[in-house]
């Protein structure tokens, strides 16, 4: 996983990172070099590819989260999102698969990427043109999404269709030169996620609302805009998390996503982004993913924690990675 | 289905000829459950609907009621309103928490009503005058049993419990109950909370940090399916038995087209509410003693007898 924190390339002035910002990665480095010491099979190609992969959904999600943070706003919604957006996208694909046959997945994704975009621009509205403190605007749309994938579920489960479990498997199963495809898809967001926060206008804004809202108004930035912009971006990443999630369990729950928020949030937040908006990192978004999903790795196959304790264990090595984050910022 | 309708149809003509005496005065049964939040609370809904539905229909003197409940809070609040508002001849409770509710049911059956627990017991079994509960260390026994035979009672196991609480703690005590005294190892358990996705990366987990795993135990079903999931992109193949519990209706047609990896499983049905629900209007309709307890056994479900626990209708 060294390598992630290599790949961003420093040579221009906006991609760069800086030693300011390495926080996240030396925390990850130190990360993989005690989970090596205390297991070595902590870094067997096999392990590394599932704990990477895995880490995958979170990262998407949280690359969305890094804009609407960054802005200054904050997302409950992004869990129960994912668990709708997976409901609906299965009903479709298994409504439409009888007549199309597996032409229903490729529909079946430009359908998630629509509720996507629409349910984030649901929670944008919401806040800018409802005037509703964000944090209070999505958790009432989290209540909302999960009890309609409750109810879409009859509160059990909801499984797609065995003709196209096969066909869509390699989305999250498959590779591309021994990459698992859902690292490439989230490599892929992140660059794209970088360049639209550190080279265009619409990024240097996002920014600029989130530093400070009224300096952003008076050098005439619409910033109901900006921020409905940020959500919708936010709504996206959550569509496409869920189309790398659906052939990973082939099925949709109540329990699907739930406490993903928190993950995304942490995530966002030890990866360098400001939780009080004006500062984004996308790379370190993605670093930060990929050290909860280490820790947790590193819980069950280290041995000396017993299995009571896992939670509290996880929490102190949460604050550990923030406090390095910190002091490599002096 | 069908078959159960015909049974239901069956104990109908057999309760209504027994006791046509009583029809004259409607009795209401409330049914107080728990809201579809996940697979086997949503079995409980659809189950106690169902049993509302025919008993509605079979017997003319009797009208169930059913209203389910998102927290412990709510459910009390629920009941309260249900007698507060009409007379209950009878309740039939499936308590979110035993300490909540005990207090409130006392007060309803203070005022005359016939108390059926399920499930859950309350802190106080004066309370009930009826008591249906599944068997929750037979769950883990009668699965651990089934590894001791057929692994000739030796081998590595691993294991995935759920979330912290009494009902985990007596399948987990079950399970290991069963295995003592055998050379079955349990390399690991770890909680996997019931929910898929959990299962899945701590089975990803495990096969990671143990290369010979001989079979797997995860104590519900939503867990058995992020396990068989992380098994198959492993491509591992020593792994002979990797077994569930609860009876999920995905899982029991496994069993069912004969599954070599999982070939039993053990019920702890949701459908257990409508044995509750039966008995209790069999106390106004067939005037037919039940007060007592019933402990419902957790027989291995085998490819013979997987039809008497599959229903494809029920979303769990």
């Amino acid at each position: 996983m060294a390598d992630l924190a290599a790949a961003p390339p420093r040579a221009s002035h906006g991609w760069s990172i800086g030693w300011g910002d390495a926080g996240p990665f030396l925390a990850l480095a130190a990360l993989v070099l005690i989970g090596f010491l205390i297991n070595p099979d902590f870094l067997s190609a096999n392990n590394i590819a599932n704990v990477v992969t895995r880490s995958a959904f979170i990262a998407i999600i949280a690359i969305g989260a890094t804009f609407v943070i960054a802005s200054g706003g904050l997302d409950l919604s992004v869990g129960s999102m994912a668990a709708f957006i997976t409901g609906v996208t299965i009903l479709f694909m298994n409504w439409a698969a009888p007549s199309v046959g597996t032409a229903a997945i490729p529909l079946g994704m430009a359908v998630a990427l629509v509720t996507g975009l629409a349910c984030g621009l649901l929670n944008g509205t919401i806040v800018t043109l409802g005037r509703i403190e964000p944090f209070i605007a999505t958790l009432g749309t989290m209540g909302i999404f999960r009890a309609l994938i409750t109810y879409m579920t009859d509160g059990g489960t909801v499984a797609i269709d065995r003709s196209l479990r096969e066909a869509y498997r390699p989305v999250y199963f498959g590779d591309v030169l021994g990459v698992p495809i859902p690292i490439l898809v989230s490599l892929a967001v992140a660059l794209i996620a970088a360049y639209v926060l550190y080279r265009t206008r619409y990024g240097r804004r996002c920014v600029a609302v989130g530093a400070n809202e009224d300096v952003a108004r008076y050098s005439g930035i619409s910033v109901a805009r900006v921020r409905t912009l940020a959500f919708v971006i936010q709504g996206a990443c959550v569509a496409i998390a869920a189309i790398c999630y659906v052939p990973r369990l082939g099925a949709a729950t109540p329990t699907t996503g739930v406490l993903w928020e928190l993950q995304v949030i942490t995530a966002v937040v030890i990866g360098g982004t400001a939780l009080r908006g004006g500062r984004g990192r996308v790379w370190g978004t993605v670093a930060g993913a990929v050290i909860l999903e280490f820790i947790a790795n590193l819980m069950v196959l280290s041995d000396f924690v017993s299995e009571y304790l896992v939670a509290a264990v996880q929490g102190v090595i949460i604050i550990i990675a923030m406090l390095i984050q910190r002091m490599s910022k002096r | 289905m069908l078959k159960n309708a015909l049974i239901a149809a069956g104990v109908t003509t057999a309760l209504l000829s027994a006791g046509p005496a009583l029809a004259a005065e409607k009795k209401t049964i409330a049914v107080s459950i728990p809201a579809a939040d996940h697979g086997w609370t949503a079995g409980v809904v659809y189950h106690a609907n169902a049993a509302a539905k025919e008993i509605n229909k079979a017997f003319p003197g009797i009208e169930v009621i059913v209203k389910t409940s998102p927290s412990a809070s709510a459910q009390v609040s629920a009941i309260e309103d249900l007698s507060a508002t009409r007379k209950l001849d009878a309740l039939v409770i499936l308590p979110h928490t035993s300490e909540e509710l005990t207090t409130p049911v006392k007060a309803i059956k203070d005022k005359g009503s016939f108390i059926t627990v399920v499930d859950r017991g309350l802190n106080d079994p004066k309370i009930q005058d009826l008591y249906v509960a599944g068997d929750n260390i037979a769950v883990g026994y009668n699965t651990a049993k089934f590894l001791v035979e057929k692994m000739g009672g030796k081998g590595n196991l691993v294991v995935l419990r759920g979330i912290p609480t009494v009902i985990d703690d007596e399948r987990i005590k079950g399970f290991q109950d069963g295995i003592a005294g055998t050379q079955l190892k349990i390399l690991d358990i770890q909680y996997a909370n019931w929910n898929s996705d959990e299962a899945f990366k701590l089975m990803q987990d495990y096969l990671a940090k143990y290369p010979q795993i001989d079979a797997v135990w995860a104590n519900d079903d939503d867990m058995l399916l992020g396990v068989l999931e992380a098994i198959k992109q492993s491509g591992r193949k020593e792994i002979k038995f990797a077994l569930g519990g609860n009876g999920m209706k995905e899982i029991i047609e496994k069993v069912k087209a004969g599954d070599a990896v999982t070939p039993v499983e053990t019920p702890y049905p949701p459908s257990m509410i409508k044995t509750a629900i039966y008995l209790t209007a069999a106390h106004f309709a067939g005037h037919a003693p039940v007060r007592g307890s019933l402990k419902l056994d957790a027989p291995l479900i085998t490819k013979e007898n997987a039809d008497e626990y599959y229903f494809p209708d029920s979303p769990f």
